[in-house]
């Protein structure tokens, strides 16, 4: 097997090594679909898995299409309603983690994915919120993993779909968010956190290769770094093995051809 | 509760103008029933989903809507639906007026809906760029107990709900299993309830908590095995990833899939004709 490994993968890597053994945490599909995948089968096999989709401590075997596919149901130690979901687990306050990803970011963790442009007439219309904003205020804290650039990382956002810190400065606390915030987000350069003052998100640590000079440039705000700042290792080879047969086994079962056999006729 | 083909029901029951959930959250959507609306060119429709995906895409780009009332509307794990964003960006093949919320949001106004309570309620922190767009502070108001912060979110209660279902027994009571999104909440907030199912069994073997609809409540029962197609039905067939990834071509540009919907959803004359054409069942 070979070490040579790609962004996605630094990313979902160090996206996993966030979340510790037996939190709970609510999983948007994609890259953090992933990383809690990955986590779950590294370092932290009782990590709980709540998808939006009502499924509750979810095992999958192959990563999940759609936030709803037939595999989270079938692992889950229960199927609940979207209302309970939503309700019971997440404003209740029993979620530890959210992990989302966005199609804009600001330098306080605000997040977009609902259109590029004006509301009334968007240049680009997003998917919109699903349970992005909930998330984003009830979870104990917030995870976002994104790919940097100056389209993304952007100094205004066209749309605030979902608070991080708001303006900062303790304007999030001040509004009684139970939930704390983002703690992290992870990038294809490194990780940024939110400094404990202003709440600004500042670059603490970087993988090997990357350059504080580059993570600037994908960045639409003047970026700041930390005092200290951290290099982190290149993922564990085992690690990049367990994401890669998962990634196999899910391309695989997503590429198969269905068939349908029809239950007997019907009796009218 | 008669049972009726597929064409009595929608024609029967679904007129031009009206509020139409289609529910299911990935699962058990009532894709049938959508070809069937837009085989019988109904027009200026308010449809009402959680998450529409490739069935409104369909029904929007055949200019069956101008209204939608969602909180997610993309190709899940895909990307966009493109038919839907050329209607808001574009205005094609009309202008759609959009009503949006969060999930969390309209899990509480069908939970309204269904409980005959003209709103429903949950915590309110910081407005969000939603809630400035609709004008969210009208929303807030104070708990007359504690004096917390709650957003009032206004009751769905659409005229038709359609749903998908595993099975319904002699009666016409219907089953579901497995993810049920806010079907059940849909299903009492609707003033008519129609639904598809994949077979007629003559008992339901279902647990005493099973999510069971008495046949009182339901307005017409159709049985469409594969309905929910390239949706699934758990426990009769999985989603169909491979058709939702091919969906993102197809629709991509109005040409290919004004074709693709003529060839293949007009073409043919019921469901079961399409998953032949198809080639999803022999």
């Amino acid at each position: 097997m070979t070490t040579a490994y790609n962004a996605d993968e630094m990313m979902t890597v160090t996206a996993a090594r966030q979340l510790r053994n037996g939190a709970v945490c609510f999983v948007g599909i994609g890259l953090p679909s992933a990383a809690c995948n990955l986590a779950r089968r590294t370092h932290a096999p009782d990590l709980v898995l709540i998808y939006e989709s009502g499924t509750v401590g979810t095992r999958p075997q192959v990563l999940p299409l759609s936030i709803g596919d037939g595999e989270l149901a079938a692992t889950a130690t229960c199927v609940v309603s979207l209302p309970e979901v939503f309700a019971h687990y997440l404003q209740r306050g029993r979620v530890d983690v959210g992990f989302l990803s966005a199609a804009q970011i600001d330098r306080y963790g605000n997040l977009n994915s609902t259109v590029i442009g004006d509301y009334a007439r968007p240049t680009v219309r997003l998917p919109g919120s699903g349970g992005a904003p909930d998330i984003a205020a009830c979870a104990r804290e917030v995870l976002i993993i994104m790919k940097q650039s100056p389209r993304s990382f952007v100094a205004r956002l066209d749309f605030m779909t979902s608070c991080g810190y708001l303006g900062g400065t303790g304007e999030r606390r001040r509004a009684g968010f139970p939930g704390a915030g983002p703690r992290a987000v992870i990038t294809d350069f490194g990780i940024l956190r939110p400094d404990a003052v202003t709440e600004e998100l500042q670059l603490v640590a970087i993988y090997p290769g990357a350059t504080v000079d580059a993570a600037r440039a994908a960045t639409g705000w003047p970026l700041r770094v930390a005092p200290t700042l951290e290099t982190l290792p290149a993922p564990d080879p085992a690690d990049l093995a367990v994401l890669r047969e998962l990634q196999a086994a899910t391309q695989a079962a997503h590429a198969r051809a269905l068939r349908i056999d029809l239950p007997r006729p019907a009796q009218t | 509760m008669p049972l009726l083909s597929l064409r009595e029901a929608i024609a029967g029951h679904v007129r031009d103008g009206q509020s139409i959930a289609l529910e299911g959250f990935t699962h058990l959507i009532p894709f049938a029933a959508g070809h069937e609306i837009i085989r019988q060119g109904r027009r200026a429709l308010h449809l009402i989903r959680m998450t529409p995906d490739l069935i409104h895409d369909q029904m929007i780009g055949m200019g069956c809507a101008t209204q939608l009332t969602f909180s997610w509307g993309g190709n899940p794990g895909v990307g966009s639906l493109y038919r839907l964003r050329d209607a808001i960006e574009r205005g094609w093949p009309q202008p759609l007026a959009i009503a949006e919320h969060t999930h969390a949001e309209m899990a509480v106004a069908y939970q309204a809906g269904a409980s005959g309570l003209p709103c429903g309620l949950m915590r309110c922190y910081a407005d969000t760029d939603l809630d400035r767009a609709r004008g969210g502070r009208l929303a807030r108001i104070a708990c007359p107990f504690t004096g917390a912060a709650l957003r009032a979110v206004p009751a769905i209660t659409p005229d038709v709900t359609i749903l998908h279902a595993q099975q319904v027994d002699r009666e016409g009571n219907v089953l579901l299993r497995g993810i049920i999104g806010a079907a059940r909440e849909a299903a009492l907030a609707a003033r008519c309830l129609l639904v598809t199912v994949e077979e007629r069994v003559d008992r339901l073997a279902a647990p005493a908590n099973a999510v069971v609809l008495p046949h009182w409540l339901i307005s017409a029962v159709s049985v469409v095995p594969g309905g929910a197609h390239p949706s699934y039905a758990a426990g009769c067939y999985e989603r169909d990833n491979r058709f939702y990834v091919e969906w993102d071509d197809i629709a991509r540009q109005r040409e290919r899939f004004q074709l693709w919907m003529q060839e293949h959803v007009l073409a043919s004359a019921d469901h079961a004709e399409l998953l032949r054409r198809l080639r999803i069942t022999a």
